[in-house]
């Protein structure tokens, strides 16, 4: 069970004549979930910095009144 | 038990805490599932037995299982969390739904083309109209729709509101994916692992097929814990913590 199945790296990459489409099918999964995955993770990143620039502009204006916003922090509803 | 479910919900239910509960998770839940994932499919892939019938191209069940279940899973989620956005109106809950959208969708592409690329070999087809294929791509269909209800709509309120009923409505179609290779003749072989019984697929191809299928849960879940965070700062950007948080870290 702990031996490769294949004898060799071109019998791996030939997949018995299915090569093709075991690595197209391969190949389309890794690019779809690599892809979602960078997207959520550089949308957090933009979110942050835009937040960031936020409180800096309202930061020079005047104090920012902290914790008082109508948007209540531990409401459920 | 009551009472500790009660209470996860409600520090759930919180914003704030969910943000910290994410930077207490996220860390580990990350590295796991991107090792199971690796294990599992460089185990399907090179150690694994091939396949009597079918040969090696049978080797794409390693993704296709894990991305279709996966796919079901996230939806069935959508579901709960749409009920729990209509009922109660719990803010997380509009979070979680649509959190849960993207990574559900790319998975139900995934499952689509990887048994299209599976079915040629083996059924002398890329794709057929039967029930199994036709209410998958309705499932893909349906995270689209929901996602786009999500962006269309600009009162984030308002907008969960629809695509709360879109995802609770859409289980139905779950419950036929499911189903359909057992009450329809379909194209689509049966279930290959039994929660109940016996699966009809031996240990050596069991345990790669298990492990990458929770590897790529694990990494759903992440995805999911990921875009909430964000979703979650970005609703709460006025609130005080927000606000201190962010100072904090650029200090």
């Amino acid at each position: 069970m702990f031996d490769p199945y294949f004898d060799s790296v071109a019998a791996f990459i030939a997949m018995g004549e299915h090569g093709f489409f075991v690595w197209s099918a391969y190949g389309l999964s890794a690019l779809l979930i690599v892809t979602n995955m960078l997207v959520a993770v550089r949308r957090q990143g933009r979110v942050r910095a835009e937040i960031a620039r936020q409180a800096r502009r309202e930061g020079a204006g005047g104090s920012p009144k902290a914790g008082t916003s109508p948007n209540s922090v531990e409401s459920n509803q | 038990m009551w009472k500790t479910l009660k209470r996860w919900y409600h520090q759930l239910g919180s914003p704030r805490y969910f943000y910290r509960f994410c930077e207490a998770v996220l860390p580990w839940l990350i590295p796991v599932s991107l090792a199971l994932l690796t294990l599992g499919l460089i185990w399907g892939l090179v150690y694994a037995p091939v396949e009597r019938y079918q040969g090696d191209s049978y080797r794409i069940i390693y993704i296709h299982v894990p991305a279709s279940s996966g796919a079901l899973m996230g939806y069935i989620a959508m579901g709960v969390a749409g009920l729990v956005a209509l009922v109660w109106r719990m803010k997380m809950a509009e979070v979680m739904l649509k959190a849960l959208a993207p990574f559900g969708a790319a998975l139900a592409a995934v499952s689509l083309l990887t048994g299209a690329l599976w079915g040629k070999p083996t059924w002398g087809t890329y794709w057929q109209w039967d029930a199994r294929m036709t209410s998958m791509l309705i499932l893909l269909f349906l995270y689209l729709g929901i996602m786009a209800l999500q962006s269309a709509i600009r009162d984030p309120r308002q907008a969960a509101r629809a695509a709360a009923l879109l995802a609770v409505v859409g289980v139905i179609n779950v419950v036929i994916v499911k189903y359909s290779v057992e009450w329809l003749n379909t194209l689509h072989q049966g279930a290959t692992l039994k929660v109940v019984g016996e699966s009809s697929i031996d240990a050596s191809m069991k345990w790669p097929l298990l492990i990458s299928m929770i590897g790529l849960w694990l990494l759903y879940a992440a995805n999911v814990l990921m875009r909430a965070r964000t979703e979650v700062l970005s609703r709460e950007r006025r609130s005080g913590w927000v606000r201190r948080l962010v100072r904090d870290e650029e200090a």
